[in-house]
């Protein structure tokens, strides 16, 4: 009855779609972030879009695409659906996920909200679990400041391992910055070292043990680390998408290990 | 253990990968707190906060979203914005009016300083400058005043709030929560509404909730709604007029909300059977409106926008009326054929034939409705100029209009098939023309019940007096 409104794969849609009319582009920028962070309002003023459609929680149901050109090269950003997380498997969230993860942009940005930090750096850090190439974008740091708070970019940034960029979309002020930044991660002129989370050490013992296994098999196509964690809480849908998107077959063997 | 396994079935090109977990733990809860804590700890680290502050934002929402206050408040918002829209359009409605008709009489001239044949003024003047005069002297001032106040509120964040406000009831008819919120969006435009109920998972309520998005009505019904209350309701002169007026369209609204509620509960109940989802709606933060971004906009995107599409099917509806109001068959010609033809399915529920053909040539956009009924009712009326909605007024009472008749027009027009957009729009959102039918035939049948219930109450009432 119904077509799914996702219905086209995100990775189709970007290697063969949008690029018909236009050159392809030098570099492909992920978008994700919170939802209500502001996030529409960077896409919108980086590629001159004007997709108005005013101050809703969930309003991205399909990611929109546009460019802007820096530099003389020309950038394609994808404005991912808004997501709190990227493991709690909505549509939304494995539309990121999977764009972050198969589509290997050149940079993925994360829009955080200034005002709600801690919230907001939950998604910072998966993202940074499945890509080291993440440029954080602190947004509406206008509106921290009228709420009284304040943010150390430079020491934020040095605990993460990725640039941070404090930004007010709504004014346009950042933004240069954010456009430069992106620029260097994604031309290679700047990298970038992300911290590693670490778990509970029996957590870790498995992550150590399936890294192993999986490293030969992703070979470098995607981070073993990464897709030990999905294994471990238990997500069957990064199982699928490995193999439609890296033809990898994953299986459970349903042997148990001895305890 | 881990093994590339050449043997395996489902994935005879790919590589295979065997790995083993302890098959009853997860950890998915540990892996959470990890990520969660590290974030917490970084975000004290460099966070720091100048003073303890009031959080505006919830003292706000404490008073929006309250039980009490909640439902007056948002109404109270509704009415002003109307009341602002009402008082403020009249006048330049009425110069806008003078000032195209004046140029129609200057253009006449030079038609017949040039001895243009009659067929062409009547096609290019009396059929398609006229249709876009009415569309433009009506509907643009209200519009260029509606919707920078719309756009404000949303722009604020207050239609979430509404949204939130409502979901309660969504529950209680055995739908989505969030189809609150594409009804909500439904105000601004119902193919916007339709999109928007993507947000629903479950087939089911996302079904629902596309279905009867349309019985809201959106900005492009708005301005003829606020022009029909002004004039046959409340009027404009005193302020009293205008609050009735402006309470007459509030009513529209909660007619519109509360059809949408019950259709969505009937549905729900029979062919659409279920159980409600759950879900979190969340309040977005209150966001400080630019004003200046938000009068470019609403004019830009919505009042051109609008204006724009209201014109472009005005042109060719214009041109094809005054064709067929103007071509005769055995003494009556064709729009009179038409519009006696659907006549007696019109008086039935209080309206008339010209106003269900009004409505059916109006399908490529409501905005045209009122400029093609016009247009009808003046090809059999002795009037021939309509220079002020005083005028207008007039016309309409000539061809028997009532108090009841404008009430059953504004009910049929919020109620009735969405319009052409809208309803390709739910086809290509459900994958199926059956799904666009039944909405274009199930609101159509709402439609006719309400305004056959109005004019058996009326007419009741009408007895008693």
């Amino acid at each position: 009855m119904f077509r799914s409104a996702y219905s086209s794969s995100p990775l189709k849609m970007i290697r063969n779609g949008v690029t018909a009319a236009s050159p392809p582009p030098d570099y492909t920028v992920a978008l994700a972030g919170n939802p209500n962070t502001g996030k529409s309002t960077v896409f919108n003023n980086l590629t001159g879009l004007n997709q108005h459609t005013g101050n809703w929680a969930g309003k991205t149901v399909a990611q929109a695409r546009g460019t802007y050109v820096h530099d003389g090269k020309r950038v394609l950003l994808v404005d991912l659906p808004g997501t709190y997380s990227l493991l709690s498997h909505s549509p939304e969230e494995q539309i990121a996920r999977d764009f972050i993860c198969f589509a290997h942009p050149d940079a993925t940005v994360v829009v955080a909200d200034a005002t709600c930090l801690q919230r907001n750096l939950n998604l910072v850090l998966q993202v940074m679990e499945m890509t080291s190439k993440v440029v954080v974008c602190l947004n509406l740091i206008d509106e921290a400041e009228r709420k009284g708070i304040e943010v150390d970019c430079g020491r934020l940034s040095k605990e993460l391992g990725v640039p941070v960029v404090p930004t007010a979309a709504r004014s346009g002020y950042g933004l240069d910055n954010l456009k430069e930044t992106i620029d260097a991660l994604a031309s290679g002129r700047l990298s970038t070292r992300p911290l590693v989370v670490r778990y509970p050490p029996t957590i870790e013992k498995e992550i150590e043990r399936l890294e192993k296994q999986l490293s030969p098999v992703l070979a470098g196509k995607l981070n073993p680390r990464w897709v030990a964690l999905r294994l471990l809480d238990g997500d069957r849908t990064i199982v699928e998408s490995i193999e439609k998107h890296l033809g990898v077959l994953i299986q459970s063997d349903k042997r148990k290990v001895p305890a | 253990m881990l093994s590339r396994s050449a043997t395996n079935e489902t994935a005879a090109n790919s590589d295979s990968v065997a790995f083993e977990t302890p098959a009853k733990i997860r950890f998915e809860d540990e892996i959470v707190s990890a990520i969660y804590s590290h974030a917490d700890t970084i975000a004290a680290g460099v966070m720091t906060k100048r003073r303890p502050m009031v959080d505006w934002d919830d003292r706000i929402d404490d008073i929006l979203t309250s039980k009490v206050l909640g439902y007056p408040i948002m109404l109270l918002m509704l009415a002003i914005m109307l009341w602002i829209t009402i008082s403020g359009a009249n006048y330049p409605s009425e110069i806008l009016s003078k000032v195209l008709f004046h140029l129609e009489d200057k253009l006449t001239g030079l038609f017949e300083m040039y001895n243009a044949p009659d067929w062409l003024h009547g096609i290019l003047l009396s059929g398609m400058y006229r249709t876009v005069a009415w569309v433009v002297s009506v509907m643009l001032p209200p519009m260029a005043i509606f919707f920078p106040l719309f756009t404000f509120l949303e722009d604020l964040g207050y239609l979430p709030r509404v949204a939130f406000n409502l979901d309660h009831w969504f529950k209680r008819a055995g739908v989505h929560g969030k189809q609150a919120l594409t009804m909500s969006m439904g105000f601004g435009c119902n193919a916007a509404g339709v999109i928007a109920a993507r947000i629903i998972e479950s087939p089911r309520e996302r079904l629902i909730a596309i279905l009867t998005n349309s019985f809201v009505p959106c900005n492009g019904k708005f301005p003829a709604l606020i022009a029909l209350a002004s004039t046959f309701v409340g009027g404009t002169g005193t302020r009293l007029g205008t609050a009735i007026s402006a309470a007459a369209v509030v009513g529209l609204v909660l007619v519109g909300i509360s059809v949408t509620l019950l259709v969505s509960l009937i549905l729900s109940k029979t062919v659409l059977r279920g159980v409600p989802s759950t879900f979190t709606l969340e309040l977005p933060p209150y966001r400080k409106p630019q004003i200046g971004k938000i009068l470019l906009r609403s004019i830009l995107d919505r009042t051109l926008f609008v204006l724009r599409r209201a014109v472009v099917v005005a042109l060719p509806a214009g041109a094809i009326t005054w064709i067929v109001a103007n071509i005769s068959l055995g003494g009556s010609s064709l729009l009179h054929i038409a519009s006696s033809g659907l006549d007696p399915v019109g008086r039935l529920i209080g309206l008339d034939g010209a106003i269900l053909l009004a409505f059916l040539l109006g399908l490529p956009a409501n905005e045209i409705v009122i400029p093609i009924l016009l247009m009808n009712y003046l090809s059999t009326s002795a009037m021939v100029e309509l220079e002020t909605p005083a005028a207008i007024h007039e016309l309409l009472v000539s061809k028997g209009w009532t108090l009841v008749t404008a009430l059953n027009f504004m009910l049929f027009s919020v109620l009735h098939f969405p319009c052409g957009t809208t309803l390709l729009t739910i086809r290509n959102e459900t994958g199926s023309f059956k799904w666009a039918a039944v909405a274009a035939g199930m609101t159509t049948l709402a439609a006719f019940v309400a305004c056959w219930l109005v004019t058996r109450i009326a007419s009741v009432l009408g007895g008693l007096l």
